[in-house]
């Protein structure tokens, strides 16, 4: 229920027991036996839930939050396509879900294939040589990748290279990883076209033996497709640099581009993205990376390998290092490799065209309203810059809110940071027109209240299970458990 | 036509009309042609629900589901069944990071509640909402030190850290520009004397494991005092389970606790995926990386949570951020909250306990076999190490004979290690199960 | 129209510096900027006895929708820390040159003439 409020805590009751364990088999055994020095001095603070409270707690919160399964999720650059169920049915099988990852080799063949041919598939999708899928997500393959590229160079003895490049559309992962990997961000703007400015590029490599790459994202934050790509590629080569694709926007390239093709040396891809796995709520996903045939020893340990009809676990010695503790959200792949057989070849190709197709219907339909930076196509996402009208005081933030009181959960807004009151739209393959008709009808409606009923937008989400939240108040009460919250109240009542 | 795909021709027709084009390749048509790729993927091709079906139950048979008596980071505990029930609800499992709060309460409810049970279980002041995993969080770990220390730049790893976990703070530590030193292990635990040795001006950080690669509890009395006399900051990485009974980092004098969460209710699903928490004190709660849900209201003054702290990550601070990560293992934060709601405290202290007489009544049995010899002597709570005079490939080879999977040769882990091999014992192995693997161990030679 | 006082410098990046005597002043951050960054949540200041060094970053305001660093518009060695700002940051943004951040001891009071006086700064924020 909507109007359900309890913290799992307020629902304890001494005694009462959710769970189901068997007897004591050895008493002979004891706790007492342990020197108490090692034992904690307080029970910790957990519930005492019987099973039923337990679940009517969780599916009473669930109802306040919005799924792919309650309506529309146009985010940008999140792809929030169908997340289907036969993903779910296999990732449930025993024999996936039982196995521990330390299991010998002749053991887990199965699971072992899976690893091997969807890295397989990515490859031939991506038009690159090999993947590896420890790394649990795009922000940690940006990671792993960056670090693919410094060593690369620092086994060639080019211990100077630490500059990469970052158009300033680059997600905020982007520089911050590039940090991490202990290297420096050099930001080259965009041009008017909102692409990267090529002259800026030049000038930016010019004379410089420092280069280590450049991070690019393809179509770009924007939506656009980078058209100068080779010509970007190309100047970063003969600088000494290496290409890094951030694989976000991938969907919109599938059937007609590889970013191999491209001149790309290393990628990572959004599993949870393009590859229809969930969000989970913001996790767990998957961002496995992907490189040229020069640059796999360096991919992280541990490798899965393949001889004959035999796969295998290796340790190698040029590696990176460990990423992880084992094989990456593994189950995550599972479901990534379902997707992908349930797709094939025939369909696979299709999902760029579909997407594409449907983020330009969307912005011819909305550009009467909403402000278009960019002129021309878009592929498989658009960006507007607030509405047309610039009479109101309406904020991108205030026409997300209203689009939550309509049953669609709002776009990605504010991001990229180059349109301060950008929204980005992707309304994916699997949403058909009737859907996408009903969004513009709204986002049309939601423009005129703008200009009418501007206190629509203002006081908007009223039909949420909340509306709008302090964070300030929560930045700076602090309050992030249960303790904290009890601590507060006692101050509050005094 | 494609049950993922609405578009039929109708659709695709009245589609390109509105854009005044021909055909959808049109939209394409400012790509440079020499990116274009033209063939078809060289992949399979697609096969319907059924012919899927019969395809991963081939796989999953090739997949052998062993009684297990190892762990090593990856443990074999019971999973309430209500657990699958909650986690499968769409509305937790393909909603989006919770950035619109006004429709993502239930998933910022659960990450406070998730948040409270790592605070109450750490002892430390506040967590954050879940990193990838036990390793990855003891790296990031690492890095705030070195952040909170400022001009500091080494760590100190003691040796009874799990090789594997060493291995990922190394190559975190090492592309980053940080530097790091080994504490000797001593008769199996951290040894308090070489750490004070090797504690200088440098040193941002001590990393412990507590229970430790060996299984052993170990005892940290002086640990802190002396590592805050040296304005180093010290981090306990633990398996998450165990502190429903074990003294917590909190109680150790840790300022920041890191570890794994599988044991709460993850199945072991081939390493991942799982969760690593990451729990400090409020002084350092700016430094700390990932996601934080806190407490407030919305304005008709009804209780609300919201993703907090933002300022601090990647989206805005972008190369001024702690660290790059973005998203956190939300749903597995589920698995724990539901876990520790459904188990509680008495359920998590019976889990261990029974963990407890399993391990110590296995220990015991072999040891008695005569094959096997305990090289430490030291407290242990589901888990530990023996050195045998069998063959750790006899061993092997004869418990997989019978499906079961134990003993593990710690050789793989590095040859300091050879000599050992790893038995685990949860609440779920019955006095069967163990009976019959002191049986087949008894019969080898 | 944001405000601006008369007597005190200002820096590029919105921050005033008022003089006090004997080569001592105070530092804090403009109207203009108090009301960019939005309810201030934080603000991350170094401590007593650290160095200042004119244009490098010493610490940052934190609002729930940026974090803006600061840079040190003089060198010198911090002698007082506006301890108020840790329980009500709010101050930044209800008083912006009351609310001071840190009190400083110049190394080289020359420095001061290459900040702005309240008229170029006022040039500066309205372009």
């Amino acid at each position: 229920m909507i109007q359900y409020n309890k913290l799992i805590f307020e629902l304890s009751k001494e005694e009462r027991v959710g769970y189901s364990l068997p007897e004591s088999r050895f008493n002979e055994y004891s706790f007492d036996d342990l020197n108490k020095q090692f034992l904690r001095s307080e029970e910790p603070n957990l519930p005492e839930v019987y099973e039923l409270d337990v679940l009517r707690h969780f599916t009473n919160i669930s109802n306040k939050n919005f799924g792919i399964e309650n309506g529309f999720y146009p985010l940008g650059s999140c792809t929030m396509k169908y997340n289907p169920k036969i993903n779910e049915e296999i990732a449930s099988l025993r024999g996936f879900r039982r196995i521990h990852p330390l299991q010998p080799a002749s053991t887990v063949q199965g699971a072992l294939k899976v690893y091997y041919e969807l890295q397989r598939i990515l490859s031939e999708v991506s038009g690159l040589h090999e993947f590896t899928l420890n790394s649990y997500a795009g922000a940690h393959g940006e990671l792993v990748g960056l670090m693919i590229i410094k060593e690369y160079h620092q086994s060639r003895q080019d211990f100077k290279r630490n500059k990469i490049i970052i158009p300033d559309s680059a997600h905020g992962t982007n520089p911050a990883s590039v940090v991490v990997c202990g290297m420096e961000v050099i930001e080259i703007d965009s041009n008017k076209r909102g692409r990267v400015d090529l002259q800026s590029l030049k000038e930016a490599v010019e004379g410089r033996d420092d280069i280590a790459g450049m991070m690019l994202t393809n179509p770009n934050t924007l939506g656009i497709f980078e058209d100068d790509i080779c010509e970007i590629t190309k100047v970063i080569h003969e600088a000494g640099g290496l290409m890094y694709y951030d694989g976000a926007n991938l969907n919109a390239l599938l059937g007609k581009v590889r970013p191999g093709d491209m001149g790309f040396d290393v990628m990572h891809i959004n599993l949870h993205k393009t590859f229809s796995t969930p969000h989970g709520g913001g996790g767990p996903g998957s961002g496995p990376v992907g490189v040229t045939k020069e640059l796999e020893p360096f991919l992280p340990n541990p490798r899965i390998k393949k001889l004959d009809d035999h796969y295998y676990i290796e340790e190698n010695g040029d590696a990176i290092g460990r990423i992880s503790s084992y094989y990456g959200n593994y189950m995550v792949s599972l479901r990534a490799y379902v997707y992908l057989l349930t797709l094939g070849k025939e369909n696979l190709k299709l999902v760029g065209p579909y997407a594409t197709l449907n983020a330009n219907y969307v912005k011819n339909a909305l550009k009467t309203a909403y402000q278009l930076p960019i002129d021309g196509n878009c592929m498989h996402e658009v960006v507007f810059n607030g509405l047309i009208n610039k009479d109101t005081n309406i904020k991108t933030l205030d026409i997300a809110k209203r689009l939550l009181d309509y049953g669609m959960h709002a776009p990605t807004i504010y991001f990229p940071l180059l349109f301060p009151q950008a929204i980005m739209i992707e309304p994916t393959e699997t949403e058909s027109l009737q859907t996408l008709d009903e969004f513009i009808n709204i986002m049309h409606k939601i423009a005129i209240e703008a200009k009418e009923n501007p206190d629509k937008l203002k006081d908007a989400p009223t039909r949420t299970p909340i509306r709008r939240t302090d964070e300030v108040f929560a930045a700076k009460e602090m309050i992030f458990s249960y303790k904290d919250y009890l601590a507060y109240i006692e101050e509050r009542d005094q | 036509m494609f049950k993922y795909f609405p578009h039929t021709k109708a659709d695709i027709e009245k589609m390109l009309k509105s854009l005044n084009i021909n055909s959808i390749d049109e939209l394409f048509n400012e790509l440079p042609e020499s990116v274009i790729y033209n063939s078809d993927y060289d992949i399979p091709s697609f096969m319907s629900e059924s012919e899927l079906r019969n395809y991963f139950d081939e796989l999953n048979n090739q997949n052998k589901e062993l009684t297990l008596f190892s762990g090593l980071g990856a443990y074999d505990h019971y999973q309430p069944a209500i657990i699958d029930a909650i986690v499968s609800r769409q509305e937790f499992m393909t909603s989006y990071t919770p950035y619109q709060p006004e429709i993502s309460q239930g998933t910022l409810q659960y990450i406070f509640e998730y948040q409270s049970m790592i605070q109450t279980l750490t002892g430390m002041d506040v967590s954050n909402a879940s990193m990838y995993d036990g390793s990855t969080s003891t790296a990031e770990a690492c890095f705030m030190a070195a952040s909170i220390s400022r001009k500091r730049s080494k760590l100190l790893i003691s040796r009874t850290v799990n090789p594997n976990t060493i291995k990922v703070i190394e190559t975190y530590l090492k592309y980053k520009g940080l530097e790091w030193d080994f504490i000797d292990s001593k008769d199996g635990l951290t040894d308090f004397e070489d750490m004070k040795n090797k504690l200088d001006q440098d040193i941002a950080g001590v990393v412990v494991q507590n229970p430790n690669f060996f299984g052993l509890i170990e005892n940290y009395d002086g640990f802190s005092e002396t590592i805050k006399e040296n304005k180093s900051l010290f981090i306990m990485n633990a398996d998450i389970s165990t502190l429903g009974i074990l003294k917590t980092p909190f109680e150790q004098g840790a300022d920041i606790a890191c570890g794994e969460c599988q044991s709460l209710g993850m199945p072991v699903a081939y390493g991942g995926p799982f969760l690593g928490y990451l729990a400090t004190n409020k002084k350092y709660v700016r430094k700390m990386p990932g996601r934080i849900c806190g407490y407030t209201h919305d304005l008709e003054g009804k209780r609300a949570f919201v993703l907090t702290l933002q300022a601090r990550e990647q989206h805005i601070r972008r190369s001024k951020a702690n660290s790059n990560i973005c998203s956190n293992q939300s749903l597995m934060a589920l698995f724990v909250t539901i876990y520790l709601s459904t188990l509680g405290k008495k359920g998590l202290k019976k889990v261990n306990e029974l963990s407890y007489q399993g391990s110590h009544y296995l220990y015991d049995r072999l040891i008695k076999t005569g094959k096997f010899k305990d090289p430490f002597k030291q407290s242990f709570l589901k888990e530990f190490v023996l050195e045998t005079t069998l063959s750790h490939d006899l061993i092997q080879e004869a418990l997989l004979k019978n499906n079961i999977f134990g003993g593990y040769s710690l050789q793989s882990f590095g040859e300091e290690y050879d000599n050992l091999v790893n038995f685990a014992v949860t609440e779920k192995r019955t006095k069967a199960e163990i009976d019959r693997l002191i049986e087949i161990l008894e019969g080898l030679s | 129209m944001s405000k601006i006082l008369e007597g005190l410098y200002y820096s590029n990046d919105h921050e005033w510096v008022k003089v006090l005597e004997d080569d001592v002043v105070l530092i804090g951050i403009t109207d203009f900027a108090q009301s960019e960054l939005g309810d201030v949540v934080f603000v991350d200041l170094p401590e007593e006895g650290d160095e200042l060094v004119q244009g490098e970053e010493f610490g940052a305001v934190e609002s729930v929708k940026a974090a803006s660093d600061l840079l040190a518009p003089v060198s010198g060695e911090i002698i007082e820390v506006n301890e108020d700002l840790v329980g009500e940051p709010e101050k930044v943004n209800q008083e912006p040159y009351e609310a001071w951040f840190l009190k400083v001891k110049l190394n080289d009071p020359k420095e001061l003439d290459k900040l702005l006086d309240h008229k170029a700064y006022k040039e500066e924020i309205s372009e």
